[in-house]
């Protein structure tokens, strides 16, 4: 690789031995991508403060042990477990004290202990065309396809090389022609479709990530009043079905306008396959019984908790389910004092930080269904908590937690 | 066989071929106890990855897929090597980081998608993965009966 002056001099160590043995990991990085030389980042978002393993804090600790401080402002993703409600924890407890020991360490290098999947929402929003280097795979999609920015598919170490060196090789996504689409999807309407609101999004992106793994698709037919929320719903549900790290939606997305399609192959979406999406992640049966809803993977927004706090109004949850929904400290403050969200405390609503319900167990039920409307949490928590899982509308895990089982679709 | 690629990490690696039909998220489809594949909707649901030489169409999912290798490599129950069609920016900090901490090397090739195709579950294989040289042998042509021989229990 070319290197300018900054990360030779990273190399040798004059910004310090951690930035420099972070260098030398991205410089192997780099050439493993065919990157040519590197290019200054704004911001970095961290995923390897959630504790995995030994593994996790052996590579946080060296980098202590070394000196190292961020050189770009810096969130940290979620952790295992939400440390602020031990009680509610149902996995192994040495976990809680591991994680703590990683978020500080995270924290003794300048990382900002934001825990949260989807900074994006409020507390970190980067800018259109601003290099950073993001690491969560529905923030890597959300930041490229929503807002424009340009971060490549970090994972665990990556992202913290990253944020101890200011740098990133100009591979992947940081380059124009990697951001052009390699396919077009013409897709059903939300009528076509016939599904809800909530169900077609996560659909959408089910297919689109099974159907372009690890290519740029370039949607046409979404809806073009699509939330944030929904687009985030879209965006995490194909990172975790495919490999979706960007997507172009025709008249919804910044950088559509700008994508060349002439040329790019163009195939149908078939109202079938996005039904049959749900079908695959909905297995559940009448009247059967539902041990808990979980809802806010990713993280939820303000909006969100505004919309469940309406579909819960005036109704009564039953003692047989529990409701959990995740989402950053920041937010859970707010709903916390606000009066104007009691309708979700007086329907018995647990609000989970720091982590998702998939990765952390907390539902008390070690059987029976859990409900989600998140199309990640339905693909992710059979394999991560063993656990049968059915996604669904929100209206319908409402309707379900007031019997405490499976409740007709509307 | 003798099948040509570029080498993303280099080293040598000898194991018994587990070939994928479908892409897989290392991180939430493999429980990192085992090695063995858990994603309640991957092909190969039961599979075991360790020692093997791991044949990936591609990955997908999380980006926690990389501390998911090394935490397979620090336990002893990563991959031998794996073999891919495109470059995996994931999987190679993934192995960097398990050479760096844990002195484990993972070998990563990447092939065509044609040779790929010809890729036989089972068969035992040799990998080596240097600059300018990277290959994958095949010295026999009979596969192993995963069913019949997995030590972890099939």
């Amino acid at each position: 690789m070319k290197l300018e002056a900054i990360d030779r001099a990273l190399l040798a160590g004059e910004y310090g031995a951690a930035a420099a043995r972070a260098m030398m990991l991205l410089v192997r990085y780099g050439e493993a991508c065919g990157a040519e030389r590197f290019i200054a980042i704004e911001s970095a978002h961290i995923d390897g403060c959630l504790y995995h393993g030994p593994s996790s804090i052996d590579f946080a600790q060296r980098f202590v042990d070394l000196g190292g401080k961020v050189r770009v402002p810096t969130t940290l993703n979620v952790a295992a477990v939400d440390v602020t409600h031990p009680g509610w924890h149902c996995g192994p407890p040495a976990i809680i004290a591991q994680q703590k020991k990683l978020t500080r360490l995270h924290e003794k290098l300048g990382c900002l202990p934001t825990l949260t999947c989807a900074p994006y929402q409020r507390m970190a929003r980067p800018r259109r065309g601003e290099h950073v280097a993001w690491a969560e795979s529905n923030a890597i999609v959300f930041i490229n396809s929503v807002l424009g920015a340009r971060t490549d598919r970090y994972g665990d170490f990556t992202d913290l090389c990253a944020a101890l060196t200011g740098r990133v090789p100009l591979a992947g996504l940081h380059r124009d022609e990697a951001r052009r689409p390699a396919i077009v999807f013409d897709l059903p309407s939300l009528e076509a479709a016939g599904l809800p609101r909530d169900l077609y999004f996560a659909a959408i992106g089910y297919v689109v990530g099974r159907r372009a793994p690890g290519i740029v698709p370039y949607l046409r037919g979404l809806p073009r009043d699509a939330s944030e929320d929904e687009l985030k719903a879209l965006g995490a549900t194909g990172a975790s079905s495919g490999a979706l790290a960007l997507f172009h939606a025709e008249a919804v997305t910044p950088e559509a306008a700008d994508m060349p399609i002439e040329d790019v192959p163009a195939e149908p979406v078939s109202a079938a396959e996005v039904c049959a999406a749900i079908d695959r992640l909905c297995h559940a049966t009448e009247g059967e019984a539902v041990a808990a809803i979980c809802l806010g993977t990713p993280h939820y927004s303000i909006f969100e908790f505004a919309a469940l706090n309406r579909a819960v109004d005036g109704r009564h949850r039953s003692p047989a389910s529990e409701i959990y929904v995740s989402t950053s400290r920041e937010i859970a403050a707010e709903v916390e004092s606000d009066t104007s969200f009691d309708a979700l405390r007086a329907f018995g609503v647990r609000i989970v930080v720091d982590t998702c319900t998939y990765l952390a167990p907390v539902v008390r039920q070690t059987s029976g269904l859990i409900l989600t409307t998140s199309g990640k949490f339905a693909h992710y928590g059979p394999g991560n908590l063993g656990r049968r899982v059915a996604l669904m509308t929100l209206e319908r895990c409402i309707r379900s937690a007031e019997t405490g089982v499976v409740a007709a679709p509307c | 066989m003798l099948i040509r690629g570029h080498a993303l990490i280099e080293g040598m690696a000898s194991g018994a071929l587990l070939r994928l039909t479908e892409p897989l998220s290392l991180w939430g489809g493999v429980d990192l106890k085992t090695g063995r594949i858990v994603d309640a909707s991957h092909p190969q649901r039961g599979a075991t990855l360790s020692g093997r030489l791991l044949a990936m169409p591609g990955s997908r999912g999380s980006s926690s897929s990389s501390s998911a290798l090394v935490e397979l490599a620090r336990s002893k129950r990563a991959p031998a090597g794996v073999v891919t069609t495109r470059g995996d920016p994931i999987l190679t900090i993934g192995a960097l980081v398990a050479e760096y901490l844990y002195r484990v090397t993972i070998p990563i090739l990447v092939v065509s998608d044609a040779d790929f195709a010809k890729l036989m579950c089972g068969a035992l294989g040799h990998l080596w993965c240097e600059t300018g040289q990277a290959v994958l042998a095949f010295p026999a042509a009979e596969p192993i009966d995963f069913e019949a021989h997995d030590p972890a229990g099939g």
